[in-house]
């Protein structure tokens, strides 16, 4: 069986109607193809998330990574836009929704696609994903450990992150959340909210809390990495998009 | 976690990289995932001066136990040296 994908940087149009870079990765051939948005962790537009942007791509999926941090410096390093992001406070979330949003619209508009999008962030991205997840036309979205979603950040804490967990009514397609239980942000406690509040809404969701695994074990690169986690987190996930986003 | 956790402060001084001296105002300080260091969170600061490029800042990526002993080895040497300066 052949298989190829191609990988590129691509141009979408964001906030503002600027024009931002995003990272596309699909299969070659006709399709059609599902899509699925990825959403880079604070840390920035880096390796590890274009990694992932083109294991979907070998999934099968049309993936897109728009980079949250252009308006920051379009060619800097990944470490130096997030130190410029650290500095300058990262990014709003209208003006995030707004970039999310012109991914959508980019990956709709491939003569590839099945018009379906899928959306997932990991970490901070998490938290995004779900916000996502409630304001845009997004097919199914998964939340990778995402803080801040039913509590906000401290408030003695410099740069405050709202709760979005008020905006769950707005939420109209199935969402897939994947935890650890020794994560503490998002703490299972956290974890177990979200999943009552869901529930009393009556949205369509499922969550995951793995064993032995912390924050961003999905992360391969780092120490917090968890291979049975990871692993079975994959499976997960492709399990969830091939339901949805056929 | 991603964190958030970011805080700054003004400063006077200078840092050396990659064999050059250049003068710094401004320290950027965090916690939270580390570019290059190999822990899942760390004490980052970002040396900097203003109008000058993010890419010539001066960054550290230190692990939270070893930045808490820098900071008491570093309040340690200012009380040896008392006050003035």
């Amino acid at each position: 069986m052949y298989q190829g994908l191609l990988a590129e940087t691509v141009t979408v149009v964001g906030h503002n109607d600027d024009e931002i870079g995003a990272y596309l990765a699909r299969p070659l051939g006709p399709g059609p193809f599902p899509s699925v948005l990825v959403i880079h962790h604070a840390p920035g537009w880096d390796t590890a998330t274009k990694e992932i942007a083109r294991r979907f791509a070998y999934e099968g999926y049309v993936a897109i990574c728009p980079n949250l941090y252009h308006r920051f410096g379009p060619d800097l390093s990944p470490d130096d836009a997030a130190a410029a992001a650290r500095a300058g406070g990262w990014v709003t979330t209208e003006q995030f929704l707004a970039d999310a949003a012109g991914a959508l619209r980019y990956v709709r508009g491939l003569p590839v696609s099945n018009g379906k999008v899928g959306v997932i962030g990991y970490c901070s991205g998490g938290r995004q994903s779900f916000l996502a997840a409630c304001e845009l036309p997004v097919d199914a979205a998964v939340d990778c450990y995402g803080a801040f979603v039913v509590n906000g950040s401290p408030p003695d804490m410099p740069l405050r992150m709202e709760p979005v967990i008020d905006r769950a009514p707005k939420i109209s397609r199935p969402i897939l959340g994947l935890f650890g239980v020794e994560d503490t942000r998002p703490s299972p406690e956290e974890v177990a909210q979200i999943d009552t509040e869901l529930t009393r809404l009556a949205k369509e969701h499922e969550f995951h809390s793995f064993e032995n695994a912390g924050h961003g074990f999905f992360a391969v690169d780092r120490t917090m990495y968890r291979v049975e986690a990871a692993v079975e987190g994959w499976r997960l996930i492709l399990d969830f998009y091939g339901r949805h986003l056929a | 976690m991603c964190s958030y956790v970011v805080e700054k402060t003004a400063l006077t001084g200078s840092a050396k990289a990659a064999g050059t001296w250049s003068p710094i105002n401004t320290a950027v300080v965090s916690v939270d995932h580390p570019f290059h260091a190999p822990v899942d969170h760390a004490l980052m600061v970002d040396f900097t001066q203003e109008g000058r490029p993010v890419s010539e800042r001066i960054a550290l990526e230190l692990s939270v136990a070893s930045a808490r002993e820098l900071i008491v080895c570093m309040q340690t040497a200012l009380d040896a040296f008392g006050e003035g300066g």
